[in-house]
């Protein structure tokens, strides 16, 4: 096989990180070459070198065998790089026609555009694909998954010889991702180069051909995938061996119950859904996407109202009609999209590992006593082993996991009883993964009481000390935790989508 | 000759500004290249008279773009400053002549207007989810009309109010300092832009000024009444416009009530001129007021070197698209 891309010594520097060290990276026609590493490793970083977002500080990029300086997309896409991002970039209020041919529309005379080329050529595109998908639907009433997929469309569009996906399974359930795979192999069939970034290691035994470890900016080694054990991969993305713990279930009999839920609802999103949560206990939440297990959460919380139920903390009843009332009986929710809902990205660690707590740092006339926040900002770092060079670096600058840790240490800080985990882990590395469990398990050991959901059963099955399955707004069973739960128990319950047929469960 | 005179400048706010400081340092470096151009051009210009009255004329723009400066920073912009500066000064008015209470009380009064039609338009955008911009431009309308309403139509005179017009032409810096004749509106503004920046550096007021225009939903979902605060901007942002109120009639010794449309877009240019991001979550007080000073700065120049008023607005207009251009480049340069 013949290589398309080589790309050697790169190097990048930011301010105050230096970001990529001698980093070297190949790819071949026609295999999956897939990129891991620990958040803050430096894929993304270089990837976006190589695709010509950033310019290099030094190294050489061949592709085909001549030197190349992608100096923007545009430029990468004509050399055949196509990016698939981790956030799709598509315009939501345009067909997907008109995305995948954005800024080369087929012209008629006197500038107007020509609609059924555009269609067609499209049309086309779609069927290489086997995609079963019209040209002129709008993309914002796309599931993401067929958004993705029109993203594929649009980066082959520009007969892209080499494809990079960022997490392209991250939204995706299990079907769609074997809808994706089968893309991806007819793909690699027709000689396409694709370089797969993502943290999920299954994945990457069915799909990848070898893979290319990176750590701490630098490159670490290339594996063929098939015959690495996972063990190894991991190992070399941590440098050290991770083992994985079977959950220790406390005994709570004696534990009083911190939050008690009775017949929340709204709308066909939840359904009667009651519950009780006891101090120290961790109560996982497991279900597929859109089962409504973040309505729940941002229900309990207030972020969304509810058309009826009851809360309890501490037994006494409380009215939530904000995140502000629900801080205030100690609740804290740590929101599955940071970015838009846990963090304010351009401003400081100091400032976002202040930001529920604010009346904590000030005097009778609102002013701040920045040395307490430092103060405090400084021990979560030290804590929670944040990897930023200061408490004033702008949070933008730090990697999802360190970020995620920010946004943790707001609630610790906080002094939260009732804290709720909404996906702890997406978008983050093995390594910081089980740094976060280890948390998780300690704040509940000193009595916080914790809900934890996440879509990864092997996450939800190492956390939870009881774990309570929901499909389609209802809560369809709570499972005890420990080995005597299975994944076929869990998905059996996330499955029951009959109404008539579900007995709930309550297990102690 | 030139460097000479710039090095020591730039070291001197070089220590004065923390962060952000480029921009503030680009937008300082254009305010000493303007007066040592027109300097050059004129040597009317030099004077310190000429000097005094560019300050003058700096501070009531000055006081309402700190104004713009808060609710810009929120992320919103605010059309109402204008007229609600005009409809501060005929409260003042309505309070000292017609009903020819103390003069503290009309201040007051004019400072306490502000922040209620302040409070009013953040109101319409935390609570009811108005965008700022229509919130604002309702408002705007509403103020230019009830000006007019309350005064009927009329300009509203101090000559009653003895001291009132000392508010602003009055210097008590030239009565400590007699060679110092630097008119009290221009102490005013210096004092507001202390306090405004002390606000928004020192207190959680401040602080969630920048979280709200950095990410709003993630301010709110931390527990913090974003509605309130938001409030509480509007009616801060509000207040400074009543003292705009009051320095613009003091300083005309009248409430002018057909006043004050287009002062918004002034203050606004400064801001934008001053580096502040019409996007929120970044901003200061310190680039404002020299945004400020670079429009006086300009008008005041191109007076002096007789040119026509109506090319004067010409090159203002072309002076904000650059101070922004300028300002892209460079933020374009720093992420390669």
């Amino acid at each position: 096989m013949n290589t398309i891309v080589r790309m050697t010594g790169i190097e990048k520097t930011f301010p105050g990180v230096h970001a990529l060290k001698n980093v070297q990276f190949d790819l071949r026609a026609g295999e999956v070459h897939a990129l891991m590493g620990e958040n803050g490793a430096g894929k993304s970083t270089l990837m976006k070198v190589l695709s010509g977002v950033y310019t290099r500080d030094g190294g050489s990029i061949e592709i085909n065998g001549k030197a190349a300086d992608p100096k923007g997309p545009r430029e990468a896409q004509e050399l055949g790089i196509g990016i698939i991002h981790q956030e799709l970039s598509l315009m939501n209020d345009l067909t997907a026609a008109q995305n995948i041919f954005i800024g080369r529309e087929p012209r008629l005379r006197f500038g107007r555009l020509d609609e059924a080329a555009l269609n067609q050529k499209t049309a086309e595109i779609f069927k290489s694909m086997a995609l079963d998908l019209r040209p002129d639907v709008l993309v914002g009433n796309l599931t993401i998954a067929k958004q993705q997929m029109v993203e594929i469309a649009k980066a082959l569009s520009y007969r892209s010889q080499v494809l990079i996906m960022d997490e392209p399974t991250a939204a995706l359930n299990d079907k769609e991702i074997a809808e994706l795979f089968t893309i991806i192999r007819r793909l690699k069939a027709e000689g396409v180069g694709i370089i797969y970034i993502s943290h999920k290691m299954d994945e990457l035994k069915q799909i990848s051909d070898r893979v290319t470890v990176m750590r701490d900016g630098e490159y670490v080694g290339t594996v063929p995938a098939a015959d690495t054990p996972v063990n190894e991969i991991i190992s070399m993305m941590v440098g050290r061996e991770v083992k994985d713990e079977a959950v220790v279930v406390p005994d709570l009999s004696a534990a009083d119950v911190a939050l008690e839920v009775k017949g929340l609802n709204r709308g066909t999103e939840i359904r009667d859904v009651s519950f009780s949560l006891k101090k120290g206990e961790i109560l996982g939440f497991a279900g597929l996407m859109g089962a409504g297990r973040t309505e729940v959460a941002r229900a309990i919380f207030g972020a969304d109202p509810l058309d009826s139920g009851e809360i309890r903390v501490d037994g006494h009843t409380c009215k939530i009609n904000s995140p502000s009332d629900a801080v205030q009986v100690g609740i804290g929710y740590l929101s599955e999209d940071r970015k838009h809902f846990g963090l304010a990205t351009g401003m400081d660690v100091r400032a976002n590992v202040a930001m529920a707590s604010m009346d904590q740092f000030c005097n009778r006339f609102g002013v701040l006593n920045e040395a307490g926040m430092a103060e405090a900002a400084a021990k979560y770092i030290k804590q929670l082993e944040i990897r930023t060079p200061s408490d004033k670096q702008e949070l933008q600058f730090l990697s999802g996991g360190n970020q995620q840790k920010v946004v943790i240490a707001k609630w610790l800080l906080r002094d939260c009883d009732i804290l709720i985990f909404d996906e702890p882990t997406r978008g983050i590395d093995v390594g910081a993964k089980s740094e976060i469990y280890k948390l998780l398990n300690s704040l509940a050991e000193q009595g916080c009481a914790i809900i934890v959901i996440s879509s990864e059963l092997p996450e939800v099955m190492r956390l939870s000390h009881r774990i309570a399955v929901m499909c389609e707004g209802r809560l369809t069973g709570i499972l005890p935790g420990g080995s005597s739960t299975t994944q076929e128990d869990i998905m059996r319950l996330a499955t029951q989508r009959d109404p008539a047929a579900q007995i709930v469960s309550e297990v102690q | 000759m030139t460097d000479t005179t710039l090095t020591p400048q730039k070291n001197l706010i070089g220590r004065f500004v923390s962060s952000g400081a480029h921009q503030k340092l680009l937008a300082f470096a254009s305010l000493i290249v303007l007066l040592i151009g027109f300097g050059l051009a004129s040597p009317n210009f030099m004077q310190m008279s000429n000097m005094i009255a560019i300050l003058q004329a700096t501070s009531v723009n000055g006081v309402l773009a700190i104004a713009a400066t808060l609710i810009i920073i929120t992320g919103g912009i605010d059309l109402s400053i204008g007229t609600m500066m005009t409809f501060c000064a005929v409260i003042a008015g309505v309070v000292l002549t017609y009903w020819g209470m103390p003069l503290p009380l009309g201040v007051a009064a004019a400072i306490a207007t502000g922040a209620f039609c302040g409070l009013c338009s953040g109101t319409f955008v935390a609570k009811m989810k108005v965008p700022p911009f229509i919130a604002t431009l309702g408002m705007m309308l509403i103020l230019k009309g009830l000006s007019l309403v309350i005064s009927g139509t009329r300009p509203i005179y101090f000559n009653d109010t003895p001291g009132f017009d000392l508010i602003s032409r009055g210097s008590v810096i030239g009565a400590i300092i007699p060679g110092l004749q630097i008119p009290n509106g221009v102490l005013i503004l210096f004092l507001v832009a202390i306090a405004a920046s002390y606000i928004l550096g020192r207190t959680v007021l401040g602080r969630y000024t920048f979280a709200l225009g950095s990410n709003e939903e993630s301010v709110r979902l931390s527990g913090v009444n974003t509605d309130a605060w938001k409030m509480g901007i509007y009616a801060l942002a509000g207040g400074i416009c009543g003292i705009a109120g009051i320095l613009i009639a003091s300083r005309l010794n009248s409430a002018q009530p057909a006043l004050g449309l287009g002062y918004e877009l002034e203050a606004i240019a400064a801001v934008v001129i001053g580096g502040t991001s019409l996007a929120g979550g970044r901003g200061t007080i310190m680039g404002t007021l020299i945004g400020a000073l670079i429009m006086a700065v300009l008008t005041n120049g191109l007076r002096v070197l007789s040119v026509a008023q109506e090319w004067q607005t010409v090159v203002t207009g072309g002076i904000i698209i650059l101070a922004v251009y300028a300002d892209m480049a460079r933020k374009k340069k720093a992420h390669a």
